[in-house]
């Protein structure tokens, strides 16, 4: 019995009871129901084996969606919570949880998962190859992400969840402070989905150099390329930072070293060094693909190619140098020096610059364009005044003697949230929107699709404006409570009126998949946005070798060109085609570091050892392993192509 | 024979077994902390150098430009962190 006493949830409630029936429940039904589909093998063959980077960025995004959901949830509750002062909904203690895995949930299996989703789905696409450079690895890459994911949701219900914020910060974080096992679960869960981000970094970096059609000069990627270029740049020079961290954090924690305590020489807030070392670039590796994003719909809702191209690239090249020397920012009230602070203050000020050039440039796109305003353009039209305040806010916040104020309190909450949720967020509906008829071969509904947007564009003003003024009124962020003579009452109320209308946007846009699943006409063609760049110019939904024939290049919009200057795309005959074998084996590797991350949380050393041998067993296996994949012959292809429509030439 | 003979790598084999003997001569020898720490820093810096150029053939093939540009921009974001780290956590303070 005693080695199950581990596993108990420190802070029992009602409501953590019912979600574990809820989540036993769930798990059942996906089994029965996949059984009595008897879908296990297509399930198989189709999805948890595959290496085509479409499929897997598929399922990247639909991870990201149900991580949405979750952490969405913990928001609705936090809102709850503080609606009226002295609230008992939550207490403290479960406030802690909520708002912890409400930020780890949202930043790293979230925003990370959609950006590297919707990354899978189009780079490869619109550079006109037929996969990532490392396919496989690509595949080890999304299970790593997957493994982490569900390792950390699993832990409000087994042993209980991380309490500390998801900045995590020591002493706090240390086994003096907070005694479960959660963040133990942070640790382990971060560690092995930071691994595959990190793989997925070099992997892109690697496809964009490396794999370009020809004629694809890099000044002529379009701009979403870029950005994933200079993105996943970011990835590897800021993510080993991360993995070193948590794992010194892991031996203070489970083998009692001393880099983050405050005796015997350790220095408590070395983990916040670190941790903002990775996490600015971090906000950056979050926002550039929203600006690619935003630049390619931009650009084809105005009719007009992208306004200074290479102001835009050129801007993107400084920020990604930039975002690594400002982390200090994030902790300017620690007590170091004026000098110290300057320096910092400067930096971050600096780097508002590249990110209004960038304003600019999408302005000036718009400017004189015949703008069409559809669901995606919506968002990108947005994005520009409510993404603008949560920069001007964040150079105040810059202001290092000023932050003295704002830190810590809800204006620095109302700040991020303006940059994160119209930044990063919007885009990644918009791009989902935008991208949705290659990935399916239809279209969203536009009308419920504006629904949404409105929603979610007033619920967000509602819920996030208030907060700037309770924060300079001096409510700190992460309390749970607050007396009614606060006065803080009614703006709070505010925002949860405005965080439920956003829950009801988001209601409208899985409605939406439902509806247009249901009714959306299947025949849209090839390019029903009347787009510019080379992912609208195979089919959609796409076929699994991308391209039937390799296409040439010409400009940053090829398609463009094609379409209305008579350039030709496809040059060349059909020829045999190379493509990767699927493999069983990320999966496996992924559940075998589940459980060697599930042992090491429990110190269960057993399972660490034998879960350990076996991924070292994986990899040796790999290593002596010959796949050189497989050939689609011609006739296949053109079979293939007639079932499209007619090959594309 | 001169093709057959690697007489670069031999030469940067003795080169990185001397600059070793120099590492160790730090701990060996009785000097301050200051001079065994810098002693320390140039010889790792140029080990590292000798093992990425000589053994690593980073200079031999056609991307040398883009391997030596990336190369550069790590150690500059690393200076910058070990640095910034150290204004923050330590210098910053006096
Ligand atoms: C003009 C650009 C920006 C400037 C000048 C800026 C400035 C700042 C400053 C000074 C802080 C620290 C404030 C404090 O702790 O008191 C901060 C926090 C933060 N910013 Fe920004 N920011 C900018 C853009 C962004 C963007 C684009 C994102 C994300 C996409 C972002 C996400 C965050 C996050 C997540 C935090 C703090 C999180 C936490 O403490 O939990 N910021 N920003
Ligand atoms: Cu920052």
């Amino acid at each position: 019995m005693e080695f199950f006493d581990r596993f108990a949830v420190p802070h029992p409630s009602p409501l953590i009871y019912a979600s574990m029936v809820a989540i036993g429940l769930t798990v059942i039904a996906i089994f029965l129901g996949i059984t009595y589909f008897k879908k296990w093998g297509y399930l198989w063959r189709e999805w948890l084996t595959t290496v085509d980077h479409k499929r897997i960025g598929i399922m990247y995004i639909i991870s990201a969606l149900l991580m949405l959901f979750r952490g969405g949830a913990d928001a609705v509750m936090m809102r709850l919570q503080t609606s009226v002062p002295d609230n008992a909904f939550l207490d403290a203690q479960h406030y802690n949880e909520v708002f912890t895995t409400h930020g780890v949930v949202m930043i790293f299996f979230m925003a990370m998962a959609f950006v590297i989703g919707l990354m899978n789905f189009v780079v490869p696409l619109q550079i006109g190859a037929r996969d990532v450079a490392f396919p496989r690895l690509n595949a080890i890459s999304f299970w790593l992400y997957f493994a982490g994911a569900m390792l950390f949701n699993i832990s409000f219900v087994v042993g209980g969840s991380p309490d500390a914020g998801w900045t995590n910060y020591y002493p706090l974080a240390s086994t003096d402070f907070s005694t479960s096992v959660g963040i133990n679960y942070y640790n382990w869960a971060l560690q092995i989905s930071g691994i595959g981000t990190l793989m997925t970094g070099i992997n892109f970096i690697v496809t964009i150099l490396k794999m370009r059609a020809p004629g694809m000069k890099l000044m002529k990627m379009p701009m979403f390329t870029w950005s994933s270029l200079i993105t996943n740049i970011i990835i590897v020079f800021a993510f080993p930072v991360l993995t070193i961290a948590l794992l010194m954090g892991t031996f203070d924690r489970q083998f009692g070293t001393n880099f983050f305590t405050s005796v015997n020489g350790g220095m408590d807030m070395m983990w916040a060094n670190l941790f903002w070392v990775w996490g600015h670039p971090e906000v950056y590796i979050l926002i550039l693909p929203a600006f690619g994003i935003y630049s390619e719909i931009i650009s084809t809702f105005s009719s007009r190619n992208l306004y200074g191209y290479k102001s835009m690239v050129g801007s993107m090249a400084i920020i990604s140098l930039l975002s690594f020397l400002v982390w200090v920012h994030h902790f300017f009230t620690m007590g170091h020096g004026a000098l110290t602070n300057s320096i910092f203050s400067i930096t971050t000020m600096a780097i508002a610059v590249p990110t209004g050039i960038k304003i600019f440039n999408w302005l000036l796109t718009m400017w004189k364009g015949k703008i069409r305003f559809t669901v995606p353009m919506l968002y990108s039209v947005a994005f520009i005044p409510l993404f603008t305040i949560g920069g001007v806010t964040g150079v105040m916040l810059a202001m290092a003697s000023a932050d003295y104020q704002y830190h810590n309190t809800m204006f620095l909450v109302a700040h991020f949230h303006n940059v994160i949720i119209p930044g990063v967020v919007f885009a990644m509906l918009a791009g989902l929107t935008y991208w949705w008829p290659k990935m399916f071969g239809f279209m969203l509904n536009e009308k419920i699709g504006k629904w949404a947007f409105w929603n979610l564009a007033i619920g967000f003003c509602l819920a996030f404006f208030p907060m700037y003024i309770t924060g300079l009124d001096g409510q700190a962020r992460r309390m749970y409570t607050y007396s009614e003579a606060t006065g803080f009452g009614p703006l709070n109320m505010l925002s949860f009126a405005g965080a439920a209308i956003m829950a009801i946007g988001f209601a409208l846009i899985v409605y939406n998949v439902y509806y247009s699943f249901r009714h959306a006409p299947r025949n849209v063609g090839d390019d029903p946005w009347d787009a510019r760049t080379l992912e609208w110019a195979t089919h959609n939904p796409v076929p699994h070798y991308n391209f039937a024939v390799t296409p040439q290049v010409n400009s940053s919009q090829a398609l463009w060109d094609s379409k209305k200057h008579g350039y030709q795309l496809f040059k060349h005959d059909l020829t045999e085609i190379h493509m990767p074998n699927n493999s069983g084996a990320p999966i496996i590797l992924a559940g075998l570091f589940f459980i060697f991350g599930f042992s090491f949380v429990f110190f269960i050393w057993p399972g660490v050892i034998v879960s350990g041998i076996a991924i070292l067993a994986c990899l040796a296996y790999r290593s002596f392993e010959k796949d050189d994949g497989y050939h689609i012959p011609v006739k296949e292809i053109k079979e293939t192509e007639e079932k499209f429509g007619g090959a594309k030439k | 024979m001169k093709e057959l003979f690697p007489l670069k790598q031999v030469n940067g084999f003795v080169f990185s077994l001397l600059l070793t003997i120099i590492a160790l001569s730090v701990y060996f020898l009785d000097m301050s902390f200051e001079l065994g720490m810098t002693i320390l820093l140039v010889t790792a810096f140029i080990q590292a150098t000798v093992q990425l150029v000589v053994f690593m053939h980073a200079g031999e093939s056609e991307d040398k430009r883009s391997i030596y540009t990336s190369t550069l921009y790590g150690i500059i974001i690393a200076l910058f962190t070990v640095f910034g780290s150290l204004l923050a956590m330590v210098w910053g303070y006096l």
